[in-house]
């Protein structure tokens, strides 16, 4: 049996300040410094200025996602995502867009898988209208993620009321909550 | 169309050797190199040279390149520059991402592979230990005559008795899982998911994404060449067999711990399909021997433990774009066999293999990286390959099994890397190529 005086990791919120590197230790991956898993788990924020008059193909974009995503809800399963947050804001008369995700992996060490799901979901059709985007994105698939790795801005503050878990442990939990509350209504 | 007059041998045939041997070569002058590269790729086989006398042929040689030794021979700034980064940097400074830490870290290294004046490789595969005797004394001959050419180290490949099958020095079969490659003229066996195109292994072709990605420059130099990650492993046999006993009573409960480490008895037969005897006719049948997948037939890992050597190097159906990360695998088994009884003789035996792709960042350094040492992948929490991964001790290893799984603490490493390398294998144009540089045109 487990100790009950040990609280589990998850029940006690947890907030982690980050140095301003985005990591406390230079940890090397594949593309560039492993950010580190924080109490909202991985994920990243991107940064880019919007191409001048097109915000609205960006803003369209958003719709497509929620259609692509109706029709085939696992379409980025791949990503292990627990949210996305998609922002436009101005500064100086001048449009920014924001791509800030909560993830389970670590992103360099998904970054191909990724590209590869912005192609084939078009999400890349939003990155052609941020400046400094790789012409030859296509063919390039370095330059594609150095424009990622380029535009990311590490948090400095990062904060879960549950900290650590991952999407498929909510999901597991939920599942059994679900199967405990059919089985206790089969044995009312 | 494949060029297979073209594209070195190692790439797509397997030579029909029982013996070998690498010898790993400095240029000290520019010169001298090419004088030895000159004489040794009259030697070097194509695919297709290869595949038209592989019955009477007796050796089989390959070349290969690291940057610094493509520097050495004359290539220039620019040329070099076009490389990929992780090629240029090499295997040392990657050594962080690779899990190349602590016991297996390049300062470590016992063949000289580490040093930044290691330019090239030649690979030998031999039918037998007299040809290999023959070859080796040739070799020494051809080095004493160019000048500032010499061996930083060699070393002697032996199959593992009992040679009636590949399998390494912990006994298992080797060989099962090779892609086959579009247009090579292999046909994909069942559980392969059909063939991978040949741009994910050879330069100059279309990859799985169906495109051309740029060659590095000059394109005689790069097409129909391949990126090689040279590995040299020693296996801890002793520390192995005693480990097995450890946790298993009786010889049955012993295999089946070996087998769960794999995900494959050690006759090659897989777990999905065998799950609770061992069945060497299906391990050496190759129409059957992969014929499984993972989210169908053993998604908790009930037969497979989903931290198993196999089903890390090879999710199949459970990882995406599993296409974009196959690699070819080539080498063979060194240093002595080790008895079964006998007690650790602390001599070094392994595996010397190479891994061959296109992208050694895509597919190479994410196997190392993620499906090797991802102490999470497949959210396990606190475990690395159970036989090639990092393991300091501390780690674990956990059997599913119906009512409670079993969770093996404390792993021992069972396996050292004692050397390694990244090489760019050109094509034979692109030997001759390098061959003919600084001569007046």
């Amino acid at each position: 049996m487990s100790d009950p005086s040990k609280q589990p990791e998850w029940s006690k919120p947890a907030a982690m300040a980050i140095p301003k590197e985005g990591y406390f230790k230079l940890e090397k991956g594949r593309y560039g410094p492993i950010f580190p898993k924080t109490p909202a788990c991985y994920g990243f924020t991107i940064i880019a200025k919007v191409k001048p008059g097109r915000e609205n193909a960006v803003r369209e974009y958003g719709k497509k996602i929620e259609e692509t995503i109706a029709g085939l809800p696992d379409a980025l399963a791949v990503l292990k995502l627990h949210y996305l947050r998609w922002v436009l804001f101005d500064i100086k008369g001048e449009t920014y867009f924001m791509y800030q995700g909560i993830f389970d992996t670590d992103f360099d060490k998904y970054t191909e898988d990724a590209v590869a799901l912005f192609s084939k979901t078009g999400v890349t059709t939003v990155f052609v209208n941020l400046e400094g985007f790789p012409e030859d994105w296509k063919t390039n698939v370095p330059a594609f993620i150095k424009f990622v790795r380029e535009h990311q801005r590490p948090s400095f503050l990062e904060y879960g009321e549950y900290p650590y878990v991952s999407a498929d442990e909510i999901k597991k939990a939920l599942k059994l909550k679900t199967a405990f509350s059919n089985m206790l209504d089969q044995m009312q | 169309m494949l060029e297979f007059d073209d594209i070195q041998h190692i790439l797509l045939t397997r030579a029909p050797a029982l013996t070998g041997r690498y010898e790993f070569l400095s240029f000290r002058n520019a010169a001298g190199g090419r004088a030895w590269l000159s004489a040794i790729l009259e030697k070097v086989h194509s695919a297709k040279a290869m595949r038209e006398a592989v019955n009477e042929d007796k050796r089989w040689v390959s070349v290969a390149f690291t940057w610094n030794g493509l520097r050495a021979l004359g290539v220039d700034e620019t040329s070099l520059a076009t490389f990929p980064e992780e090629f240029r940097q090499g295997m040392v400074a990657r050594a962080e991402i690779l899990g190349d830490t602590d016991a297996n870290r390049p300062e470590n290294w016992v063949d000289n592979t580490a040093s930044p004046n290691l330019h090239a490789i030649v690979i030998l595969f031999a039918r037998d230990p007299a040809e290999r005797g023959r070859c080796q004394s040739e070799h020494k001959k051809l080095l004493a005559e160019c000048e500032g050419v010499e061996a930083l180290s060699c070393l002697d490949l032996e199959a593992v008795p009992p040679f009636g099958y590949p399998h390494d020095h912990f006994g298992y079969r080797d060989r099962l899982s090779e892609p086959a490659i579009g247009g090579s003229g292999e046909e994909p066996r069942p559980g392969f998911g059909g063939s991978v195109k040949a741009g994910e292994f050879i330069l100059g072709y279309p990859d799985e994404e169906e495109i051309i990605p740029p060659l590095p420059q000059p394109e005689i130099l790069s097409r129909n060449g391949s990126y090689m990650a040279y590995r040299r492993m020693q296996e801890h046999v002793g520390a192995f067999r005693d480990f097995l006993r450890q946790h298993g009573e009786t010889p049955e409960e012993q295999e089946l711990v070996a087998a769960k480490l794999m995900g494959r008895w050690r006759s090659g037969a897989p777990l999905v399909l065998a799950p609770n005897k061992d069945d060497p006719e299906l391990g050496a049948d190759v129409q059957r021997t992969n014929n499984f997948n993972y989210k169908e037939m053993d998604p908790h890992g009930y037969a497979v433990p989903l931290g198993a050597h196999i089903r890390r190097m090879n999710p199949r159906d459970t990882a995406a774009n599993m296409n974009r990360r196959r690699m070819i695998r080539r080498g063979a088994p060194y240093g002595p066999h080790l008895p079964e009884g006998a007690s650790e003789d602390g001599k070094e035996r392994g595996i010397a293999a190479f891994v061959i792709c296109a992208s050694l960042i895509r597919q190479f350094e994410f196997a190392q990286n993620v499906w090797i040492n991802d102490k999470n992948f497949h959210e396990l929490g606190n475990e690395r390959d159970p036989i090639i991964g990092n393991q300091d001790g501390t780690l674990e290893f956990k059997i599913p099994k119906r009512p409670i799984r079993k969770k093996i603490t404390g792993l021992p490493a069972f396996t050292t890397v004692r050397g390694g390398a990244y090489f760019f294998l050109p094509g034979l144009k692109g030997l001759r190529y390098l061959a003919s540089l600084g001569t007046a045109t």
